[in-house]
């Protein structure tokens, strides 16, 4: 018999695509995230409308959790698939709630330890509204056996079903009523695994793309075209669904080569422009990556990434892009890549990359993936914060600067720095043209070798200015360790919670992440690396690119490499027994 | 104050490196003219190209420009322009450009109708990579890629862009620039996306499509008696002549569409170029605060 745990669990609903379980679970977090508590939840879906099994699996706690986890303790399982599938997961006096139609082995469940709440969620859904509202009773029910109170769901009901109407509302908040009770009546004794609210302000249910979305609108961009491609996609519909006096104008373009060169061009007339794609769009996007690095206009590219290659997984995880987007485009130009590991790292990359841009004039990528892009966390109001947000042009030409030019405007002046400053476009002493092929200061066509090699050397230069302002790698963790785990990007989460797991069990283990990717943070990560005993890549690909990049810009080699590439996200005990 | 322009406002001191004799030559010319008689100044407009011997055209004027990557300069004017429509945003490419590479741009800008004109300098051959048939080589045509005659028939532009709903098409003809400004000026004057294909003989590498060629089959639509530019089925059928008789000027003009960026309510408090003006003076972060209320 399992002893009683509060307010620390996971919670499993899966069913066929189509049966509501992305908008069930998230209308479940949100009665959770509304009683205080931490919410970490992660998607998983097919490349399918109808039919197939997805699954969303909400991870409930008093303190911040980073990454899903495992084993799950309660599954509500639409489908006999669902339990089937998740059966080897469910944690030692857990249950499946299941609506009585479906058809379980019970036997093998009552054998691992596992309870089965057979429940009549359809009749339910069909005495007290219809039978499309049996996701409400399966969400009641899930409240019911933990013991969170009602009214956070039936709040979450009001707010979601409102536009429905008052009789959707009624019908729903009546099926809720009676599942809970009945819920909470048969089984709430039996199940250890409770949940109580707690004391705490309103927190924000974000998830990558959003927080990304939201850091873009703070700083400045006012322009975003792309063309829809999962796991991106939600950032062009987040930033179409604005209210119209904020001025976002976003633009679904016909393919993602217009998509780009569309905001290559709106950041050329002056505007703060972005993209956002996933990997296969990003592959289409890699000329005009050239275009902006060689006429070094200001552009921000978001690629989530998903499992390649080709279409590959396309609702999956993957870290698989990372050398093809720091090498992306012919010949050599700057660029910034930035690898945000968590949302609140999200919003500040959607603002800092416009500013990296506009300072360096060049392109910058922030390099997200699906599992990133897709899952929600909790969040308090606070960490999203705005008077944090610094909008920064670089170098401009002031107006009187520009009245006092004696031989025209030189938009791609020799400077020390390598940056040019600019000029607002329709400015009548700055008319200028900018060219993709080799120019000079004025930005004329020109083969002429010496103007070739102190061109490229000023642009070039201007990498090496901006990598004075790469943030070094972040180390979570005691500061000397046995063990050290070294990853990029949305591994942060499973990493940390992993580097905690094994601390709590008596092993010696930190963590050093790179968010910061390019231009390559070589000094401090190589002093980091160095004082470390022994090194593992922990990374969501197979050729364990990141550890290439160390060994390419540093000479340093990791220890031990753990990949995964099954399109799956690392769970933080995937990797802590990957390392027993 | 009225000023007014005079062509040689658009002067420069760039080396012009086509052939001599190019039909590049008259649409720069008659670009200059256009822009004159419009009274657009140098800072006001912007002219975006791609990639070939055409697209070489924003370096020698004096006026902003943009030389971007094959077949893509309808996708940054559009950008631009959505960006800043106070900008006058023409793009000058060349068949290849527009028609081949750049072919999915072209039908959707057609139906989009933004507020762009765009002059496509069509020699009906790749020139700057000498010689190699392009989208409107006429079938037979021999190249370097088409030793035994181009098998696909060719490339209408104007009939695709009435299709794809194009408000303004017209065409024009590099042996008589005065015909081409009066044609661009048009262009640049209609609301909404304007196509100027423009006749322009490579004497380089097409030797079949010349000066002489054109002119024994070009007449102009403006004689013709009783045309009608705003009647589409009469469009189609113009857009269907090309061998014998071959028309100029305007092929087809409604006016009265709205352009796409007069229709995108998020333009319609400002630009985004004068709004990121704004937030740099006045940061309006306050504004976002209510936001976070939509993830409780």
């Amino acid at each position: 018999m399992v002893g009683t745990v509060v307010n620390d669990m996971s919670i499993l609903i899966g069913g066929d695509a189509g049966q509501g379980v992305e908008s069930s679970g998230g209308g479940l977090c949100q009665a959770f995230a509304r009683g205080g508590l931490q919410v970490f939840a992660m998607q998983d879906y097919r490349s399918r409308i109808r039919g197939g099994h997805n699954f969303y699996q909400i991870r409930l706690s008093e303190r911040t959790a980073y990454s899903h986890s495992s084993p799950v303790h309660l599954v509500l399982g639409l489908t006999a698939e669902t339990v089937r599938l998740h059966v080897d997961n469910i944690a030692e006096g857990g249950a499946v709630i299941y609506p009585e139609q479906v058809k379980v082995d019970e036997e093998a469940l009552k054998e691992r330890g596992v309870q089965c709440f057979a429940m009549p969620l359809v009749a339910i859904a069909e005495e007290h509204g219809s039978r499309i509202m049996t996701n409400t009773a399966a969400l009641a029910a899930a409240a019911g056996v933990c013991g969170w109170p009602l009214s956070y769901l039936e709040g979450v009901i009001r707010d979601n079903f409102g536009v429905k109407g008052p009789q959707v509302v009624e019908s729903n908040l009546a099926v809720a009523k009676a599942a809970y009770d009945q819920a909470q009546e048969r089984h709430a004794a039996a199940f250890p695994y409770k949940l109580k609210p707690l004391e705490t302000p309103s927190r924000m249910l974000i998830n990558g793309n959003q927080a990304i979305s939201l850091g873009a609108l703070a700083g400045g961009c006012r322009f975003v075209s792309a063309y829809p491609m999962t796991p991106a996609t939600s950032i062009i519909e987040w930033l179409s669904a604005l209210p119209r006096y904020l001025g976002v104008v976003t633009k679904h373009a016909e393919d993602e080569i217009a998509a780009v060169c569309m905001a290559i061009g709106a950041s050329y007339a002056g505007a703060r422009a972005m993209t956002a794609t996933s990997g296969g769009g990003f592959s289409l996007m890699a000329e005009a990556l050239g275009l902006a690095g060689m006429t070094e206009v200001p552009l921000v590219v978001v690629e989530a990434q998903r499992g390649g290659p080709s279409t590959g997984l396309p609702t999956r995880t993957e870290q698989g892009d990372l050398l093809f987007v720091i090498n992306a485009s012919q010949g050599e130009f700057p660029r910034v890549v930035l690898a945000p590991g968590t949302v609140e790292e999200c919003f500040e990359a959607g603002w800092r990359a416009f500013n990296l841009a506009e300072r360096y004039q060049c392109p910058v990528i922030i390099l997200a993936d699906q599992f990133l892009a897709s899952s929600l966390r909790s969040l308090d109001m606070g960490a999203i914060d705005f008077s944090t947000v610094s909008i920064d042009r670089g170098q401009f030409l002031s107006a009187e600067d520009l009245e006092r030019l004696e031989d025209g405007y030189r938009r791609f002046a020799f400077t020390d720095s390598g940056i040019s400053p600019r000029a607002a476009l329709g400015h009548p002493k700055a008319v200028y043209a900018a060219t993709s092929d080799e120019h000079d200061e004025y930005g004329h066509i020109t083969e002429e070798i010496t103007n070739r090699r102190r061109m490229m050397d000023k642009r070039m230069r201007k990498l090496a200015a901006a990598e004075e302002e790469m943030r070094p790698p972040k180390r979570y963790g005691p500061e000397q360790a046995d063990l050290t785990l070294v990853c990029w990007g949305s591994s942060y989460g499973p990493c940390r919670e992993a580097v905690d797991l094994l601390n709590s069990n008596g092993d010696s283990a930190n963590l050093i992440h790179f968010g910061d990717l390019w231009p390559f943070p070589e000094d401090e990560a190589a002093r980091m690396l160095r004082a470390c005993r022994q090194t593992v890549a922990v990374e969501q690909n197979y050729t364990s690119q990141l550890a290439r990049l160390i060994r390419m810009s540093t000479g340093l080699s990791v220890d031990r490499t753990i990949n995964k590439y099954d399109g799956r996200p690392f769970s933080p005990e995937d990797i802590v027994a990957e390392l027993r | 104050m009225i000023t007014t322009i005079d062509p040689k406002t658009y002067d420069t001191t760039v080396e012009v490196t086509w052939c001599a004799g190019c039909g590049d030559y008259a649409i720069l010319k008659a670009l200059k003219l256009a822009l004159a008689e419009l009274e657009i100044a140098p800072h006001q407009v912007l002219l975006v190209s791609g990639i070939g011997c055409g697209s070489k055209l924003p370096d020698y004027m004096n006026a902003n420009g943009y030389m971007t990557i094959h077949g893509r300069p309808l996708a940054v004017a559009t950008g631009a322009k959505l960006a800043n429509p106070e900008l006058h945003v023409i793009v000058a490419d060349g068949d290849g450009d527009s028609y081949g590479i750049g072919g999915n741009h072209f039908v959707h800008t057609c139906r989009r109708n933004p507020n762009i004109t765009q002059i496509v300098e069509n020699n009906q051959i790749y020139g700057l990579t000498k010689g190699q048939y392009s989208p409107t080589s006429d079938a037979g045509f021999i190249t370097t890629t088409s030793p035994d005659g181009a098998i696909e028939a060719a490339f209408n532009p104007a009939a695709i862009a009435l299709a794809a709903g194009a408000t303004f098409i017209a065409r024009s003809f590099s042996g008589d620039p005065k015909h081409m400004a009066g044609v661009i000026a048009e262009g640049v004057r209609h609301r909404g996306y304007a196509l100027i294909d423009v006749l322009q003989p490579c004497v380089t590498f097409n030797r079949v499509n010349t000066y002489a060629w054109y002119r024994e089959r070009v007449y102009h639509l403006e004689e013709e008696e009783g045309y009608d530019p705003s009647d589409r089925t009469a469009a189609w059928h113009k857009a269907q002549e090309w061998g014998e008789r071959i028309p100029l000027g305007v092929i087809y003009r409604v006016e009265g569409v709205p352009t796409y960026e007069d229709q995108v309510k998020a333009l319609e408090d400002g630009s985004p170029v004068s709004r990121l003006g704004e937030l740099v003076r006045a940061p309006a972060l306050e504004q976002y605060e209510s936001l976070k209320e939509r993830f409780v």
